[in-house]
């Protein structure tokens, strides 16, 4: 139970930060990426924003055990970078910058994002469903 | 000359970070949008279905009963071509997947543990992000 209702309080908090930021607005992400047009730099100061109480987290992550509801925090992951890792970014910001929505705010934006965000939604859903067989083609590429 | 939406971006930024902290060091957990989402979508994170579901209808309902409080209309403004916005959705939904995460997991939670994986990723997701722009707005004229 208290995991559900801190997933809740983060999920709450993070929607609301969304909306607050801008970040649900297709206009700004757009214009913090179109740095040839009338660039928007409102993104960095989200971004470095929500970067510091981040650090400060991860540094409280070294002086503790385990989280409050007693698992283990997450490892370092592999520093392996790997081509799924860039091809992935790249595909991905692709789409973001197509249409101005990361998977974040087109979530917190579903109650006012009309059908144009129940569509982006949507073909979200689809491009995961097609990221397990893309992969297995990808590697087998790799691999050949 | 600092502008609102800088000081309101600044705002709604520390929000995030905090909302990834508490993820963090509550549930010993990533905040990663797409993880989140992904995870239900492909069925391998079924085993705490309930905390997914509970972040992401928080997701939904807060901002949502924030609206009020805005005396402009809330607006995506996202882009009526309905074609754009399925290639976008598609490639959102195969690259966050292939590459383990989004602005929130890579960007958010990765840059602020210095991960290499996590700078990595958001380099590549902002050039292609810019190149995009450049192409389709200033080129094709389609977005």
């Amino acid at each position: 139970m208290q995991r559900i209702v801190i997933s809740a309080l983060s999920g709450g908090l993070f929607g609301a930060g969304l909306l607050v930021s801008g970040m649900t607005d297709t206009e700004k992400v757009q214009g913090w990426l179109d740095v040839f047009g009338a660039w928007d730099p409102t993104l960095a100061f989200v971004l470095g924003g929500a970067i510091l109480p981040m650090m400060l987290a991860w540094h409280l992550t070294t002086r503790r055990a385990r989280s409050f509801v007693g698992s283990p925090f997450p490892e370092k992951p592999d520093p392996k970078l790997g081509h799924n890792l860039v091809i992935g970014s790249v595909l991905f910001g692709a789409g973001w910058g197509l249409v101005g929505l990361c998977p974040g705010p087109a979530i917190a934006s579903l109650s006012w994002g009309g059908t144009g965000g129940v569509v982006f939604i949507l073909s979200m859903i689809a491009g995961m469903l097609l990221a397990n067989p893309v992969r297995i083609r990808i590697d087998q590429l790799a691999a050949a | 000359m600092i502008e609102t939406d800088w000081i309101w971006g600044l705002v709604g930024g520390l929000m995030i970070g905090m909302a990834a902290a508490i993820f963090l060091l509550g549930n010993g957990r990533i905040m990663g949008a797409s993880g989140i989402i992904g995870g239900l979508v492909d069925r391998s994170g079924l085993g705490n279905w309930a905390e997914r579901v509970a972040f992401l209808a928080a997701l939904v309902i807060v901002p949502a009963m924030m609206l009020p409080l805005y005396s402009v209309e809330v607006s995506t403004h996202i882009t009526s071509n309905l074609a754009i916005v399925v290639a976008g959705g598609l490639l959102v939904g195969l690259g966050t997947r292939l590459a383990n995460g989004c602005t929130s997991g890579h960007g958010v939670c990765g840059i602020s543990r210095l991960s290499l994986r996590g700078i990595v990723a958001t380099v590549f997701y902002l050039l292609a992000g810019g190149l995009v722009m450049v192409v389709f707005r200033h080129v094709l004229g389609v977005i």
